[in-house]
């Protein structure tokens, strides 16, 4: 094999490295330097330090705001967590069985949502649970629990989590693919041998798939994260910028659009947005880091 | 497994953080290029009128100033403000830009976005009073040339009415006695509004019945002023009687959005609809209705109107084409315009002092309330939503818990008076 000289090395490599910096790199440095910034009437910037962070996490008027956004955050993880990925799993499973009938049919029906824009989603769910035209109260009507139904989009008690539950119903069919394709690679010979030892289905699925894999598990466990975290676009479209009723169903992304760009009469300002930006950036670099720390380097993996 | 890492369809939001820094960029890519000579653009936020600026008055304009092309390109309303400022920003705007009133404009003319219109041909035709929401605070620089103005009151449902020997209601009491009527009957919901996009709570209910209590203009400049204060009983009196109107609301309002309320109304399923009049165009045709004021107190009382200068019309600084954008402005500034404008767009009424006549029985109903009661603007726009926290988003929650029983008048009186006196000097 011939030697990679160090021009051949630049120019392979330039393309990349040039285009990730200008459109990831340095649009992300730019915003941890706007934060660090304020700009008055006129629009002049001034350098002020870490005075818009102290605003954001101190001041009553912007970090009520700021913390109820970021548990209301949480929360939308947990249900995710909770709900998304389990269902993703169990599904996923169910289809990796040998000889479950129609299960291409599902395995389509459920992945489908995925591929839908987010704005149609949310009118659709709008219209669904509409107390005036929806079929939500009649469809519970046929099972007798009409009087069970309630305007969730509009109640502070409820908003996030019917918001949460057409999220998981949309992103459901991602762990479940991801997961599907980790089952399928889990080899033939293993689980015959296991079969032959006269192990039940029950115990091969704890015992032996779900072991292997954890890696897989993992790596969806830390893309709800990331998605989660910068969630905007559900909310945004189906209870506008302000995410009401009294903000329970604000997230951070709602809070940094209000902020960055501003909504009616709020007038947005950048250097405070790039401020909440970067406090995103922030939690969910934590996030990440702290799943590598803790989880993925204790994760064994099975040369399989 | 590593390979699937990048398996699509994850909302891989992180162009949220690439928006914080290339804000100009983004904007650049919704904004579409730059106009050239002979070639203007309109920003607007009226999405509804789009038909007929493209069918009545661009055609209009044209016959009279042959070889300049006109687009009129709206953003819906609720991200007019931020969408626009980002493009002015970056350059990228159009050069006629339609104006809100007050402080969102003022913030992009001391921004240096805007030009000075002061004795530009068409600025003649109007009354210093109609230019007051697009001048600076000392009154020397008006930087939008005004349009128009829309009114406040209810429609009702003339056939509802009849069925039920019902009459439009003068007093506080009588409304009541009226939505009590329509709720005892069974058949219609009395008040059709929902919460669902807070905004009509404020902007339509709230600044639209309120003025009886605090006087109008007379309390909205004793709020400018320090002299009064929300929490005092003139004001807390109209959140009170706000939420004594939220048990006539449609069952599950607090998730029904403006659209399902036109629809509801529309569909006669309601009996009174509290009502901007911009909302005329969208039910002529569709239902026979009829306006009222919005209802006084008490008998004998003084009657007020919120008359909201609602929408102007500035020049981009940054524009390619001034020239042809100022023959645009004396244009908008003409007899022509005026009529065109407040008969076809119906439910906005010209600012200007040429003398129109208008045509919809409705329209000319809600125009002739300013000869028996005193006109004021929407009590918070003028100076009141400056500071932090916004004083209009605060109110659109507020007012929203109101009415979906969240929140008591006082308390709402409250919140609203603490982050006021926060930032606002005459009143702490």
């Amino acid at each position: 094999m011939k030697k990679v000289r160090a021009w051949q090395l630049l120019v392979f490599l330039a393309p990349a490295v040039i285009i990730y910096s200008m459109f990831s790199a340095l649009p992300l440095a730019d915003t941890l330097r706007l934060g660090f910034y304020t700009s008055n009437d006129a629009g002049v910037r001034s350098f002020v330090g870490l005075d818009n962070y102290r605003t954001i996490l101190f001041d009553p008027d912007w970090s009520a705001a700021f913390w109820n956004a970021m548990w209301n955050n949480i929360k939308f993880f947990c249900i995710h967590m909770a709900l998304q990925n389990p269902i993703g799993l169990l599904l996923a499973t169910l289809f990796s069985l040998k000889g479950l009938r129609g299960a291409r049919t599902y395995r389509t029906l459920i992945f489908l949502p995925t591929l839908l824009s987010v704005v149609i989603i949310g009118f659709i769910w709008q219209l669904i649970l509409s107390p005036l035209w929806g079929v939500g109260e009649k469809l519970m009507g046929l099972v007798g629990l009409a009087d069970w139904f309630g305007p969730w989009l509009g109640q502070e008690s409820t908003a996030l989590l019917t918001l949460s539950l057409i999220s998981v119903w949309q992103y459901i069919g991602i762990p479940m693919m991801l997961i599907y394709a980790a089952l399928l690679a889990v080899p033939d010979e293993v689980l015959e041998a296991a079969h032959a030892e006269g192990a039940s289905g029950l115990r091969i699925f704890w015992q032996i798939k779900l072991p292997l894999i954890y890696p897989t598990l993992g790596l969806v466990t830390i893309l709800t994260f990331v998605a989660n975290f910068n969630a905007f676009d559900l909310i945004y479209s189906v209870k506008g910028a302000l995410a009401g009723p009294n903000y329970s169903a604000d997230l951070l992304g709602t809070y940094f659009y209000r902020t960055f760009f501003g909504y009616q009469a709020q007038i947005g300002s950048p250097t405070m947005g790039a401020a909440v930006a970067t406090l995103m950036f922030l939690v969910i670099l934590a996030g990440v880091g702290a799943y590598f720390v803790m989880v993925q380097r204790r994760l064994t993996r099975y040369a399989l | 497994m590593h390979n699937t890492k990048k398996a699509g369809g994850f909302p891989f939001v992180k162009k949220l953080m690439a928006s914080a820094t290339c804000a100009g960029a983004l904007a650049m890519a919704m904004a579409g290029g730059h106009a050239q000579a002979g070639n203007l653009t309109i920003e607007s936020w009226r999405v509804d009128d789009l038909q007929l600026w493209q069918d009545v008055l661009i055609p209009a304009f044209q016959k009279k100033n042959p070889g300049i092309t006109v687009k009129f390109s709206p953003t819906a309303p609720t991200e007019y403000d931020s969408s626009l400022a980002a493009r002015l920003a970056g350059g990228t705007a159009g050069d006629l830009v339609a104006c809100r009133p007050f402080d969102v404009s003022l913030s992009l003319y001391n921004k240096g976005h805007l030009e000075k219109l002061d004795g530009k041909s068409g600025m003649e035709f109007f009354a210093p009073a109609a230019k007051t929401a697009w001048q600076s605070d000392d009154g020397k620089d008006t930087f939008c040339m005004p349009i128009a103005s829309v009114i406040h009151g209810f429609f009702y449902n003339t056939k509802i009415f009849k069925e039920l020997n019902l009459e439009p209601p003068k007093t506080e009491a009588e409304f009541f006695k009226l939505l009590d009527a329509v709720k005892a009957n069974g058949k219609y919901t009395p008040l059709v509004m929902g919460t669902s996009e807070q905004w009509e709570s404020h902007q339509v209910l709230f600044t639209g019945i309120g003025p009886n209590y605090w006087k109008g203009e007379e309390g909205r400049k004793a709020l400018i002023s320090g002299k009064a204060k929300f929490t005092d009983p003139q004001f807390v009196a109209a959140w009170e009687y706000e939420a004594k109107l939220a048990q006539y609301l449609p069952k599950g309002a607090s998730a029904q959005t403006y659209s399902d309320s036109q629809n509801m109304f529309a569909l006669g399923r309601g009996a009174v609809y509290p009502a901007g009049s911009w909302d005329i165009a969208y039910f002529n045709g569709k239902l026979d209705m009829g306006a009222f004021p919005p209802p006084v107190p008490k008998a004998g009382d003084a009657c007020y109107i919120s008359d909201h200068n609602d929408i102007g019309m500035g020049v981009n600084k940054k524009s390619k084409n001034k020239e042809d954008a100022y023959k645009f402005l004396a244009w908008l500034g003409s007899q022509e315009f005026a009529d065109l404008y407040t008969n076809k767009v119906t439910g906005f009424f010209s600012l200007s002092n040429h003398l129109i006549s208008v045509k919809d029985p409705i329209a000319k109903q809600m125009i002739g309330w300013r000869k028996g009661c005193a006109s004021t603007i929407r009590v918070n726009s003028q100076i009141l939503n400056r500071g932090t926290p916004s004083m209009e988003n605060e109110m659109w929650n507020v007012n929203a818990q109101v009415l979906n029983g969240k929140l008591t008048p006082k308390d709402a009186a409250a919140k609203i008076q603490a982050g006021f006196a926060k930032w606002y000097k005459p009143q702490q």
